[in-house]
């Protein structure tokens, strides 16, 4: 008894030992439900993998939230050691230079190799600078691909459609005939003019679609778009569309109880549908294109979310941070990552391990959106970079409720946007300014 | 009559502090920085800033959708209150008469008052959700096809339905407390001099209510001004889109969705010189007809 309790008191001091040379660290996020939970596993596993060092994940609500959350923090002197910022908040983290750690430098000045190489393609320059040195590390990255109802297009005899004009010719009037409404589509700014500009490789923004300074003009009152959405409206108006409003869930219920037949979403909501046990088959594929606009439709590129290391952390403490991003990126780690949430692998390492493991056999629709980030790259497939860009997705998102909700015009709304975008970018380099 | 007085001129400033400091830490502190961050357009962490001048509040005034919103605030909190101070009299007028129950009809009524306004948006959003919501089918088998968070007019009528239905309960208890004190001999000699109910309402209680009904009307206001938020806020879902706001919300929307803090603060300050004006304006105007006693 004795001698077990002494052995206890050891074994307790020993980890106390450790547990005060460990250094800790947080990370911000806005994972909720489902991916909150796998978020605190990789934390939860990090930390088990060894004991140097300990990674406290805190959930921050949603995007805007935890970057609004993070900047506050930052400018009270309280930022985390890691903050997740989405696509659309990339030009304001990134623009603030001095508010982060360039990932790259954080890696290799801490001994992890880093070669950007080892990423795929889709995700490698949408969180670099214009130079390419890589400053926030891709985490959830996905890309909005095209899911179907399997059982809704063998009743109406058709396949998914490659283009849209093959929507309109063949799949729409089909579906219709069967009984659904053909399409349904979440998230207008992301799917329908960011990935429709990188899908047809049409330039978004001057300035190389803005990495390359801050005097940026927005290129979205282009005849091509324009004449997508005139098609919207026109299958809004027939019955071929369905429109929800521009929050995310309102428009994939529809597809989710089986009354829209093909819906687009996001290559991250592949996990959480394959959970909910839908009455039908579902399986997904590309983003179609406009044959009219191109023969040759390129790559889409990521959206989602990367992690940024805050600046202003002692030498130990961005060890750490190092760290733990080399676990986070390691093949075994992106690949669980992977199959619980559907997000893209984002190494190429980690997408062999999931082809070696058959597990593509398993779920066909899982590659999609891996498959489509790594189609033939152009000059205006990398993404995009633009400040107070969420401000300029709320307006996309007004006109585009208003064209649909015959408010007003296609042209008249695309010139909203185009001034009011302008505007914004105008007032975000006046922010920039030394 | 004799006047109290503190014989020790420090006394009444020491307990006047504790006061002054809250008012100072969490009004004049953060106005002041609203004022100041007004005029300038700061990169949201901070690290850089260029003085615009009046720039920000220029931009507002030619901005369609400032404007957009700000007509929508004006329609809205005029449809707030009224509505929700005509119900709630009407509803106190009718109880008023009531004796059996009394009690236990008026807990239920003030129930709905300890309801939270972001948990009156949720409730609102399952009432109007869009493939089951109860309300949305009942207004679709009347024939009007509702779509919350589609159509701006319906996320309207959604938005004025739950601040109304949250707001009623505190306007009836006041209003049926100011009718309990109407005296009785009033009421009776009215009863001799006009056979009409609707005539004795308007020529003796309404009059009498007054002092009630002006305190409400201020605070009817600020409410569907400002306390609204939680209400409009859950009933966009995340997304403003195509949804009406009202100007308190475009101040969140753009400062702290959108990290635009100089043009966030210059809305801000206007709306404080705006809530001034209309104080200002209502005690001196409406104060002089109402007579308390």
């Amino acid at each position: 008894m004795t001698r077990f309790s002494l052995a206890t008191a050891a074994a307790l001091s020993l980890m106390a030992g450790a547990a005060s040379a460990q250094t800790e660290i947080t990370w911000w996020h806005a994972m909720g439900g489902a991916l909150g939970e796998t978020v605190n596993k990789i934390a939860t596993d990090f930390n088990a993998s060894q004991t140097d060092y300990k990674i406290t994940p805190a959930f921050k609500g949603t995007y805007e939230e935890t970057l609004t959350a993070g900047i506050a923090a930052f400018r009270a002197g309280e930022q985390p050691n890691i903050l997740q910022v989405f696509d659309a908040g990339a030009a304001t983290v990134i623009g603030a230079k001095g508010a982060t750690v360039p990932v790259q430098d954080l890696l290799t000045e801490n001994g992890v190799p880093f070669d950007i190489n080892d990423y795929i393609s889709g995700v490698r320059y949408f969180y670099a600078d214009s130079a390419g040195k890589m400053i926030g590390m891709p985490f959830n990255s996905s890309s909005p691909i095209m899911y179907y109802n399997v059982d809704a297009l063998e009743k109406a005899g058709v396949t998914a459609p490659k283009t849209y004009e093959e929507f309109e010719a063949v799949t729409a009037p089909a579906l219709m005939k069967a009984g659904y409404i053909p399409l349904a589509e979440s998230h207008s700014p992301w799917i329908w003019v960011e990935n429709f500009m990188s899908r047809h490789n049409l330039p978004f923004a001057t300035n190389n679609n803005g990495y390359d300074g801050v005097d940026t003009k927005i290129l979205v009152n282009s005849p091509e778009i324009k004449m997508h959405w005139s098609h919207v409206k026109d299958w809004l108006d027939k019955g071929w569309f369905g429109y929800y409003g521009a929050a995310w869930n309102d428009n994939q219920k529809p597809f989710e109880e089986g009354k829209v037949a093909i819906w687009m979403g996001s290559s991250g909501s592949f996990g959480g549908l394959s959970k909910l046990d839908l009455p039908f088959k579902f399986s997904a594929t590309y983003l179609p294109y406009w044959e009219s606009v191109t023969k040759e439709p390129t790559q889409t590129f990521i959206g989602g979310a990367s992690l940024f290391a805050m600046s202003g952390k002692s030498a130990e403490e961005n060890k750490a941070t190092a760290a733990f991003f080399k676990y986070l990126t390691s093949p075994e780690v992106q690949y669980m990552w992977h199959r619980e949430t559907g997000y893209v692998p984002i190494t190429t390492a980690a997408y062999e391990m999931a082809k070696a493991d058959g597990y593509y056999a398993k779920a066909p629709a899982a590659e999609v959106g891996i498959q489509q980030l790594s189609l033939p790259a152009g000059a205006n497939t990398k993404g995009y970079r633009m400040g107070f860009y969420v401000q300029i997705r709320d307006v996309m998102n007004r006109e585009f409720g208003r064209i649909l909700g015959g408010e007003t015009t296609v042209d008249a709304g695309f010139a909203t946007i185009e001034t009011e975008a302008n505007d914004l970018l105008a007032k975000f380099a006046q922010t920039q300014a030394q | 009559m004799k006047r109290a007085a503190f014989t020790n001129r420090w006394l009444p400033i020491l307990l006047l502090l504790p006061q002054m400091a809250i008012i100072v830490v969490f009004f004049y502190w953060p106005a002041w920085h609203a004022l100041t961050s007004s005029f300038y357009l700061q990169d949201p962490f901070g690290f850089s800033e260029t003085f615009v001048g009046f720039a920000n509040y220029t931009s507002l005034w030619k901005s369609a959708p400032y404007a957009r919103a700000a007509s929508f605030t004006v329609v809205f909190s005029l449809l707030v209150t009224f509505l929700s101070l005509a119900i709630a009299l009407l509803l106190a007028v009718k109880a008023d008469k009531v004796i059996k129950g009394a009690k236990a009809y008026r807990t239920a009524l003030m129930w709905v008052y300890a309801v939270a306004p972001p948990v009156a948006g949720v409730m609102g959003i399952i009432l109007f959700n869009q493939s089951w919501g109860p309300l949305t089918r009942f207004l679709t088998m009347l024939g009007w096809d509702f779509k919350l968070g589609v159509n701006y007019y319906d996320t309207a009528f959604a938005m004025v339905l739950v601040s109304v239905w949250k707001q009623i309960p505190v306007n009836f208890i006041f209003f049926l407390s100011g009718l309990q004190s109407i005296p009785k001999s009033v009421r009776e000699a009215a009863l001799i001099d006009n056979r009409s109910a609707s005539g004795r309402f308007w020529d003796i209680t309404f009059p009498l209510l007054a002092p009630t009904g002006f305190f409400l009307l201020i605070t009817n206001i600020t409410y569907s001004l400002f306390d609204t938020f939680g209400v409009i806020d859950t009933l966009v879902k995340g997304e403003p889109g195509n949804n009406p706001m009202t100007l308190v919300y475009k101040v969140y929307v753009d400062g702290f969705r959108g990290n635009d803090m100089g043009g966030s603060s210059a809305q801000s300050v206007i709306l404080m010189v705006l809530v001034l004006a209309m104080t200002i304006a209502q005690f001196r105007l409406v104060e002089r007809r109402i007579h308390y006693t």
